[in-house]
């Protein structure tokens, strides 16, 4: 009897390192995703130059209003170069997205939009994470999505892709 | 010979490959007590990249950044307990090296003595499991009745 406890302790074990592994797999599950703060706040402050116009600085008030994508990019981040074709699509279709350039020089930042096409209608410049940490930022990409309260209602951290866009962020679109 | 020059040479090179990696930047700090304070902060709160450092044994280019932040924070007069908050409030309890005991923490702090107690129990029955047996073994009536079985 106590022999097939033990055989029994060690397969619930087992099966549950398969399943867990199976969700890391299929990237349900990532165990470096730090718990997120800011679902159902009011979205912190931008606050810093434009990427492009140094005497312009971007604002989270600017956008009052409307249901917005603020996505925190750096040229340094593959994922960010990987996800950017999907930002373009959904720019052209029309939603609303502010870029953070975080961590990066200007001239790469902005050699990869000329090259790439560029999918914000404003990108605040943040060298030195100040409104990074202002966000709670800890990888690149992240998008946050805004409503038109001026709440955080949606928050990915990774690539934006479609299937992602399905079922996070789309859903806040429709009017 | 030659082999323990290689060591020699490896263990040399781990020596020093371990303190180029220690260069931090430096600041200023207007009282010993907020030097204290700062050293106290980048102890305790936790890099976000490479989560399994804090922010003073972090090179990771955002823990640098939060350093700054702590030591602008300390400069403009903050107390530790209100850049604690700070940080908490962006990046949750996880920032925190020692997470506070609370409702969600609970099976994080006193599992570790579940675990124990269950140990416990586990070797106290299996103990006295091998005393029973180690008696009957040693019942000197029971081997003469089997010894007589034997002889029949």
């Amino acid at each position: 009897m106590a022999r097939y406890s033990v055989l029994i302790g060690f397969f619930i074990m087992i099966g549950g390192f398969a399943y867990m592994l199976n969700l890391t797999n299929t990237g349900e599950y990532n165990p470096r995703d730090i718990p997120t703060e800011f679902i159902g706040r009011v979205a912190p402050a931008i606050n810093v130059a434009d990427l492009y116009n140094e005497s312009e600085v971007v604002k989270t008030s600017d956008m009052k209003g409307k249901v917005w994508l603020f996505n925190v990019w750096g040229t340094w981040c593959p994922e960010c170069w990987r996800e950017h074709k999907y930002l373009m699509e959904l720019s052209r279709a029309g939603v609303p997205i502010i870029g953070l350039n975080w961590r990066d020089e200007r001239p790469e930042a902005k050699d990869m939009l000329a090259k790439m096409g560029n999918p914000f209608l404003k990108i605040g410049y943040d060298p030195d994470s100040s409104v990074a940490i202002e966000w709670g930022v800890y990888g690149a990409p992240e998008t946050f999505l805004i409503n038109a309260e001026g709440m955080v209602v949606a928050k990915h951290a990774g690539g934006v892709t479609a299937a992602v866009w399905e079922k996070k962020f789309k859903k806040f679109f429709v009017k | 010979m030659n082999y323990l020059k290689i060591i020699l040479l490896l263990a040399l090179a781990f020596l020093f490959a371990n303190q180029a990696h220690a260069r931090f930047e430096t600041h200023d700090f207007a009282t010993p007590q907020m030097e204290k304070d700062y050293n106290v902060l980048v102890q305790e709160l936790r890099c976000l990249v490479c989560q399994n450092q804090n922010l003073a044994d972090s090179n990771a280019e955002l823990a640098q950044d939060m350093r700054l932040r702590v030591y602008k924070m300390l400069s403009e007069g903050n107390s530790k307990d209100e850049i604690v908050d700070f940080m908490v409030l962006r990046y949750g309890d996880f920032v925190m090296y020692r997470p506070p005991v609370k409702k969600s923490t609970l099976v994080l702090w006193y599992s570790p003595l579940i675990f124990l107690a269950v140990a416990a129990l586990v070797v106290v029955s299996y103990l006295r499991r091998q005393k029973k047996e180690v008696k009957e073994i040693v019942d000197k009536q029971q081997q003469k009745k089997a010894r007589s079985l034997l002889d029949d």
